[in-house]
């Protein structure tokens, strides 16, 4: 485990001190050439790439209106110094949303605005070069492109889009993430994030519909390239072997079971995530999601479901439409496409599921809001439905819930710590530090209510909380998803 | 002597207006011209463009997030706009004849514009010199955007309180002024404290379109405050990436 002294947990975070450098040092694996080359990026950095840096840059302000007003607007008011995660757990200053993105403005100064050319000093405007390059790399590699600075700005600035233009532009040059463009390599290989191939997946799915009969006596399936399915299930990769991932999984068979809905996944898009989000990448990012189209129509479905996973989400709800639509072929009675909680949450109104609460009695359930899917997508017809849907679904499955601290949850969630490309164990220290908040807001509410597991409905989420709550005297066993929840509750009936 | 002023004042205000003019106007069409290929609305995120239009008036009225985000500096901030929209309001009485209705009822709450934008500029400084935060990220051009508005709000305070001037003869400038003709030209009275309140706003114009006072026109362009979100019911797609789709296998 990491060693950095650690800080008191309250419900609350209290804003620290800043301590300049603090995280300076760390920084992720930075990608080979056989990883980089896959995904149309240089293997290692290219002949004048502080020329070719700025190039880029100005290429994506004239591409993104979002970068190009975000670079204007700062006022440098201050309000989002105490909003990151990242800062509150590290009083490192440059993890401060506005610092983080002054990374990147003062070389946009410096080249793309007359003081910044005239008075550099004045306006602090940098050259591009060696120093500001590895700053870059560590510090917009802090970032879990959360938002939650974002929903604090007057002006509506995202630090998120500011860290994906600095990671493309990063990338252009030759200078990658290993951890984030390998994972998008594996699933231009394999179609998924992990590298299984479609062998293991197909294994792992009759195991499980083995273990589920065992234990329930009904023959809930987990079809793989079923053609003429009515639904695509788009899951996470995790969520076929990792734990507690998978107990959601089989809550989604259990829920199509139960409601009668056909449905499989597919070998060619086993995988509902899509890192291209992470690196800001326009091109890979629509590599990833257009598999979803072809899969969707090569087994001819007729909707595409999402599951438990919050970057997979974001890019699904918000994203998807654009990069591999329109979906004119399926469905029109549904929204393309959904979220597995909007599947349940409409079958549970119907009255097609049914649950027995009492099985989760053992449990005292808060609720962690995943970033992407607070602050970058909804769910259902509410303007607040991924707040509301995900929490009846746990109000109809469990008899005890209680929520944390309401500057904690919905739309001002902390990040889970390992969001947006940092779920990799080089950055364990800026993740364990980044989880301070939630662990503080999670802490008050075990000692006060005595919560023993806190659900949510991200992969990473999940992954982050089981590998980083042992740091704080938690249970790793406490992270569990909604679905899961499901599983344990919903009432089956005994048929085929 | 104020012949050469006048002249002088008459020429700084016309290029000073020229590059705001035209320096805010090819910024708007940069920003309107830059397309916005993704749907990036931040929660809570409006369903229609009327509640879009709700929201960003609650924005530029209220200031909401900034109330959400920090008290102080939306207390700071918010006091410092008012003011300067109360004092800028005043001021269309120099430019206008017979002075507009509304600005004429607008003039006794006008004058206490500019305590509000000093009080509020104080506070904001404040917070720059005394959070260790806030601190961090100030850079000598915010300091020095700062003493630009105090400067101009501070002489245009003595000028209505202490000095006094003669105002009838700075309208018979600016109306001649708008004449846009040397003829018409009336010469300034001769006031130091007016000229260095003249010479700021002059400042003030001229480096409105290089600093980070685009941010006025840059709200109405934030995607994240500006969509609609809708991206499941309509295909949202920009000219360059539409080209994309027809690489498309299927």
């Amino acid at each position: 485990m990491v060693d950095f002294e650690k800080p008191e947990l309250r419900e609350t975070p209290v804003v620290p001190s800043i301590k300049p450098g603090v995280m300076s040092h760390l920084a992720s694996h930075v990608a080979k050439p056989k990883i980089q080359e896959p995904l149309g990026y240089p293997g290692e950095l290219v002949d004048n790439w502080e020329q070719a840096a700025v190039d880029k840059l100005g290429e994506l302000k004239g591409k993104y209106r979002s970068l190009q007003v975000f670079l204007d607007s700062c006022v440098f008011c201050g309000a989002c110094t105490d909003k990151c995660h990242y800062f509150l757990g590290s009083a490192d200053p440059k993890n401060m949303p506005v610092a983080r993105q002054e990374l990147l403005r003062s070389v946009y100064r410096r080249y793309y605005t007359l003081p910044g050319k005239w008075f550099p000093k004045l306006v602090g405007a940098r050259d591009m070069n060696r120093e500001v390059l590895d700053e870059w790399y560590s510090y917009f590699y802090q970032c879990s492109e959360c938002r939650r600075c974002a929903v604090f700005c007057p002006l509506g600035i995202d630090t998120a889009e500011i860290a994906m233009a600095a990671r493309e532009i990063m990338d252009s040059v030759g200078r990658g993430q290993k951890y984030s463009n390998e994972v998008i390599g594996k699933v231009f290989k394999f179609g998924n994030n992990l590298g299984l191939a479609v062998r293991a997946v197909a294994d792992t799915l009759a195991s499980l519909e083995e273990d589920v009969e065992e234990e329930t006596g009904v023959k809930v399936r987990f079809p793989l390239d079923e053609e003429g399915a009515e639904v695509l299930l788009m899951a996470p990769s995790a969520d076929f072997f990792a734990e507690p991932h998978v107990d959601g999984l089989i809550g989604y068979g259990k829920v199509f079971h139960q409601a009668g809905i056909s449905w499989t996944f597919s070998s060619h898009a086993a995988e509902g995530g899509n890192f291209g989000l992470f690196i800001g990448s326009y091109d890979n990012m629509r590599r990833v999601a257009v598999r979803v189209r072809e899969a969707a129509l090569d087994l001819g479905v007729k909707r595409i479901v999402f599951g438990e996973c919050g970057h997979a989400w974001r890019v699904a709800y918000s994203f998807l439409n654009t990069l591999a639509g329109p979906f004119d072929f399926l469905d029109p009675r549904y929204p393309v496409p959904q979220h597995i909680c909007e599947v349940t949450y409409d079958l549970m109104k119907r009255g097609v599921l049914k649950f027995d609460k009492s099985q989760n009695d053992h449990m005292v359930l808060t609720f962690h809001d995943s970033c992407n899917v607070a602050r970058a997508s909804g769910m259902g017809d509410l303007a607040d439905g991924q707040f509301t849907i995900p929490r009846e679904i746990i109000k109809a499955t469990c008899n005890h819930f209680v929520e944390m601290s309401p500057s904690t949850i919905r739309g001002a969630t902390f990040c889970c710590g390992a969001g947006g490309g940092t779920l990799t164990d080089e950055l364990m220290e800026i993740r364990t530090r980044g989880a301070v908040p939630r662990m503080g807001a999670l802490q008050h509410v075990t000692d006060k209510h005595g919560v023993t597991h806190m659900v949510s409905i991200c992969a990473i989420c999940k992954s982050q909380f089981s590998k980083i709550m042992p740091y704080f005297d938690f249970d790793a066993e406490m992270s569990m998803g909604v679905h899961q929840l499901v599983s344990n509750a919903i009432i089956l009936d005994k048929r085929d | 002597m104020m012949v050469f002023v006048t002249g002088l004042f008459a020429f700084l205000f016309y290029a000073a207006t020229a590059i705001l003019l035209a320096g805010v106007a090819s910024k708007i069409t940069q920003y309107w011209r830059t397309p916005s290929p993704l749907k990036i609305p931040t929660t809570p995120a409006p369903k229609t463009r009327s509640a879009v239009v709700f929201r960003m008036g609650r924005e530029l009225v209220f200031f909401e997030t900034l109330y959400r985000s920090d008290k102080w500096t939306w207390f700071f901030g918010w006091m410092f706009h008012l003011g300067l929209f109360l004092v800028l309001a005043r001021h269309l009485r120099y430019f206008t004849e017979p002075v507009w209705g509304w600005v004429a009822q607008l003039q006794p709450l006008g004058k206490y514009g500019a305590f509000a934008m000093v009080g509020g500029l104080i506070g904001l400084w404040a917070r720059r010199l005394l959070v260790d935060r806030v601190r961090y990220i100030s850079r000598p051009s915010d300091h020095l955007m700062l003493a630009l508005l105090v400067g101009i709000a501070g002489s245009g305070l003595i000028i209505s309180y202490i000095t006094y001037t003669d105002i009838v003869a700075v309208k018979a400038f600016f109306l001649g002024l708008m004449r846009i003709d040397w003829g018409y030209l009336q010469t300034l009275p001769a006031d130091i404290v007016l000229i260095a309140h003249l010479m700021l706003a002059i400042a003030l114009m001229a480096v409105f379109p290089f600093s980070k006072l685009l941010h006025a026109p840059g709200i109405f362009f934030s995607p994240t405050l500006n969509q609609v979100d809708d991206a499941r019911e309509r295909r949202h797609l920009a000219p360059w990436a539409s080209k994309l789709d027809a690489s498309r296998k299927k």
